[in-house]
This record gives C-alpha cells, structure tokens and sequence, in this order.
C-alpha cells in the first residue's frame, strides 16, 4: 500500500502508461487524448460550419469515456492514494523556482502562484493559462496528435513523423521555459 | 456496455498521470529544464515497452479483444505539419505546463483553474481547424 501511496517512480509511471496503451490496441482503439478537443468542438455544434469538424462524433465516444476516466482517476488517486502531494523536484529548479518567486515550489503538486483561486484574478496569470492552452489545442491538431498520440503510440510504431512532431514539442517547450517564460513570470 | 471499459482503462490513465507526477506542472517545468530523469525515464520506458508490443503484435499477429486484427493505421506524410504544429503544441505545453491528457486528471484532482487551459485548448482546436486549409500541410 505504501508503495500506491508515495509517488510513483519513473520506472512505474513508464510501463503503466505502456499498459495503457496495450489495453487501448486490445479492445481495438488507438490513444490519443488530444483528439477529444476536436470531438468536444463537434459536440458543441462546430461541424455545421467547418468541415473539419463535421463528423459522427458518436464514433469517438469510447475516447470521451477515456477522458471521463481520466477526470476520475485524477479525483480517486488525489483523494484516497496519496497522502503528501508535494513534488520533489531537483534542488537546482526549486531554487531556480524560487527566485522566480514560486514560494509554493517544493510543497505542493501545482504552483498556487498560477493554479489557486487567488492567482486567477491577475491577467498576467489568466494570460498564461488561456495562451497556453489555446496552444495546446492549436498545435496539436495542426501536428495530427499531442504526446500520447505522436511521443507514445506514434514513435512506439516507428512512424518518422511522430519523432518531427516529438522534436517540435521539445523545440517550441525549449524556447518557452528558458526564452519567453522568464519575462512572464 | 463496451463503452465501461474505456471508462476503466480512463480511470487508470488517471491515477497513473497524477502518481507518476506528469501531471504536476513542476515536473513538466523541471523537464525542460533538464534537471531531472524523472520525466525521460517514464516517457523512455513507456516508448521501449511501446515499440516491443508493437512488434510483437505485428509479428504474431495478435488479435484484439473481438477477435479482429490490431490494426495501427500510419500517420499521414508531411513534414511542415508536424514541425509547426509541433512546436505551436511545445510553446503551449511549456506555457500551461500541461498537455491534453493531464489536463482532465487535473479537473478530478481539484485543481479548477486548469478548466480556462482546457476551455482555450477547445477554442485553440476550434480555430484550427477553421484555418486549416490556408496552413501548410
């Protein structure tokens, strides 16, 4: 039981999204959680005008079950398997962290200078998280999948194409954290 | 009824998400940082592990759970798209510090404000694809 309740080690994290990926392939479906913002765009009636979006979004009803999963998995782990969700992370980014006055680095799963309540009533922080969802969303469909669908299951079948899509996550992370980042935080 | 099992492999994709830690914005941070192995090491592993049930699939011909073949399909030829499009996704995962999975783990695990990341991500798919056909593919 313990070992449910501490973090969970790379080495664990690693192949459990591995079976994941198998139980998905098994029961004849692909994972690709990204492809669910599309079906919530056909859901919300966007297929009417754009093509894109025109299609029997009942077909993808086994990915939003997936989803839904996901939401409780998330209320299940965080409510009854772990008891100190503080994450541990290297001493050099808590520091790092910390001069970018992330006092809640090191004690907690989310930054509460950008995730909390409180947080949400500066525009600079409403700045962050709308832009950089609207990213998300924008990039990977553009890209054709986010990474469950090109750095797990597209380079897990050797498809060239998920490794130029997994470089450009890592080019435009890259250029985020270490260019943009600083001068927004 | 088929439906309650992708609700099941959901729910574990969740618990996984939030106690492997992906789904903390810290480690997503940290990872681009390059400080610790903790992100590559489940990435990594989940891809080795990923390329070997593949292959073994494909090889033996493993069949699904309705006795049909486990068709993989091939992703479509391009490079500009999945460049671009590639690093639009980066500059939003590196900014929110969440990628689309994670992103409903963190509605269960209480963290609300990430409803505004995913209500943008919505919009963001939504703009894609009324523009798609002026971007290059």
């Amino acid at each position: 039981m313990e070992l449910i309740l501490n973090p969970w080690p790379w080495y664990i994290g690693g192949p459990m999204i591995a079976l994941i990926l198998f139980l998905l392939l098994y029961f004849g479906k692909n994972f690709g959680m990204s492809s669910n913002l599309r079906t919530l765009c056909t859901i919300c009636g966007a297929g009417k005008s754009t093509e894109f979006f025109n299609f029997d979004w009942k077909k993808q009803q086994w990915n939003l079950m997936v989803s839904v999963g996901a939401i409780l998995g998330g209320a299940i782990a965080s409510q009854f398997l772990t008891i100190d969700s503080s994450v541990a992370i290297h001493p050099d980014t808590l520091s790092k962290l910390q001069e970018l006055n992330f006092e809640s680095a090191g004690m907690a799963y989310m930054p509460e200078e950008l995730f909390s309540i409180q947080a949400m009533t500066q525009p600079k922080v409403l700045f962050i998280l709308s832009f950089g969802g609207f990213l998300v969303g924008f990039g990977a469909r553009y890209a054709g999948g986010c990474t469950s669908g090109h750095a797990i299951s597209g380079l897990s079948n050797l498809q060239l194409v998920s490794l130029y899509a997994v470089i450009g996550f890592f080019i435009g992370g890259l250029v985020m954290n270490h260019i943009v980042l600083p001068y927004l935080l | 009824m088929r439906q309650i099992i992708f609700l099941f492999i959901g729910i574990l994709f969740g618990i996984t998400m939030y106690k492997s830690e992906a789904a903390s914005w810290f480690r997503i941070y940290e990872m681009f940082q390059f400080k610790s192995f903790h992100m590559y090491g489940i990435i990594g592993s989940a891809l080795i592990l990923g390329i070997l049930m593949i292959q073994l699939i494909k090889r033996f011909k493993i069949k699904s759970a309705y006795g049909e073949t486990i068709e993989i399909p091939d992703k479509a030829k391009s490079i500009s798209r999945y460049v671009y499009g590639g690093i639009i996704f980066g500059l939003g995962w590196g900014l929110a510090g969440a990628c689309p999975g994670p992103m409903f783990t963190l509605i269960g695990a209480g963290v609300f404000p990430i409803l505004v990341v995913i209500i943008f991500a919505v919009l963001g798919t939504w703009f894609y694809g009324k523009i798609a056909p002026k971007l290059p593919h």
